[in-house]
């Protein structure tokens, strides 16, 4: 069934309370839908355009009040959702992510194991362009990230829509937000973008799944998403996991082996 | 001025081991470069990351962090943790281009005075070559007047 037809169907049958999915918005933009009448349904549309991802609003309280979700969903949605329920911030019977097919045809995927067995046939491989800029970065000297850095955070207005648009960013106080004491520097100059993006990786490092929707929400074009790449990158080589596998997933750096292997403690 | 450069050098140590190591140093008599602040904290497990840029931002040219020995720890698994951390932490670091180089991890036991008093010199003779850490002080220092 597509899309919108299935959409219809959930919200008749009337288990579903709203289905999240998206609209065309103005100047070819996909913006997030939620629709709560089976009347509605009509617009929602996907396609490519449709990148943001709709795992980060299913932890919002104004949203869980409304009732179980249907959210449509690509791979790194689906990573986001399971690694959100492995952190015990949703539960399964709460959410139904839809994910669609090449032919535009609904998969429902009622159960975190249904979740896992569908994401077992997608690839986990970052996009080719972050890819290739991770290695750029990788050849370079020390100095030479480090003027790159300073040269792409110097944009930095701390607007924080990378915190907002992260689907792991959930906290309800956060320590950006802290001011008593003052931890994190407010001002966006220099030392305060770099605390800011150091803590906001570490803070993701084993939890990111990966989408790049920081970098997205980026308004000025910085590619944040390649620090919490970074770190992840870290914790899967290191630990042998990575987040959003499955529902049952210990935060890695909560957790230890005896014989984890470094390679600088003296 | 290098010749006169003096560098500082931050040590965040563990109460259990290596803060209780660096007394054994002293009442062995074993002298040591004067050049370490050390910052008692009760478990490697309870060093923040952010600690480590906080004391670049403050003006420290190197930075020492040592703790128990993995098994030693008084309270079981702070250092295994603070270990994954840090396995992270320094990738992380590095790959935002902070000198890595100026930032020693050790483990340091209760026993282990000599050990505490060589890497101190060590890692000052280090700094020393390497010269005062401007790179990151130049960000602390700019845009706040």
């Amino acid at each position: 069934m597509d899309l919108n037809g299935k959409a219809k169907e959930l919200l008749e049958a009337g288990d579903v309370k709203v289905v999240l999915g998206f609209e065309p918005g103005t100047a070819g933009v996909r913006r997030p839908a939620f629709v709560r009448k089976a009347g509605r349904t009509g617009r929602l549309v996907f396609d490519a355009a449709c990148t943001q991802n709709l795992a980060s609003y299913v932890t919002r309280k104004e949203v869980k009040r409304l009732g179980k979700v249907a959210l449509v969903a690509r791979p790194t949605t689906l990573r986001a959702l399971l690694q959100l329920m492995a952190e015990r911030q949703i539960q399964e019977q709460d959410i139904l992510p839809l994910a669609l097919d090449a032919a535009g045809q609904v998969v429902e995927l009622p159960t975190a194991q249904a979740i896992e067995e569908h994401l077992a046939l997608e690839s986990s491989e970052i996009p080719a362009r972050d890819r290739e800029l991770l290695d750029r970065l990788g050849r370079m000297t020390r100095q030479e990230r480090w003027d790159f850095w300073q040269g792409e955070l110097s944009r930095c207005v701390k607007c924080y829509a990378c915190r907002n648009s992260c689907p792991m960013c959930y906290c309800e106080h956060c320590t950006m937000d802290c001011n008593r004491p003052q931890w994190v520097p407010v001002p966006s100059h220099g030392l305060g973008n770099l605390e800011y993006h150091m803590v906001r990786s570490m803070h993701l490092a084993g939890r990111c799944v990966q989408c790049g929707d920081c970098g997205r929400a980026c308004p000025v074009g910085i590619p944040i998403h390649l620090l919490t790449f970074n770190a992840e990158e870290t914790v899967h080589a290191q630990f042998g996991q990575r987040a959003g596998a499955s529902a049952k997933l210990d935060y890695a750096l909560s957790t230890f082996r005896p014989d984890d292997k470094e390679t600088f403690i003296r | 001025m290098t010749d006169t450069f003096e560098p500082k050098i931050t040590a965040f140590v563990c109460n259990w081991c290596t803060y209780a190591g660096a007394d054994l140093t002293g009442t062995s008599r074993i002298k040591y470069a004067s050049n370490v602040r050390v910052l008692r904290l009760p478990c490697t497990g309870r060093i923040d990351f952010m600690l480590l840029a906080k004391a670049f931002a403050r003006g420290a040219d190197g930075i020492i962090i040592s703790g128990c020995h993995p098994n030693d720890c008084h309270y079981t698994s702070g250092n295994y943790h603070a270990r994954r951390r840090w396995m992270v932490y320094r990738n992380l670091m590095d790959f935002m281009g902070i000198d890595t180089g100026r930032i020693t991890f050790s483990w340091v036991s209760a026993a282990e005075g000599a050990k505490w008093a060589e890497l101190v010199n060590e890692v000052t003779a280090g700094i020393r070559a390497k010269g005062p850490y401007t790179e990151y002080q130049e960000l602390a220092h700019a845009g706040v007047e």
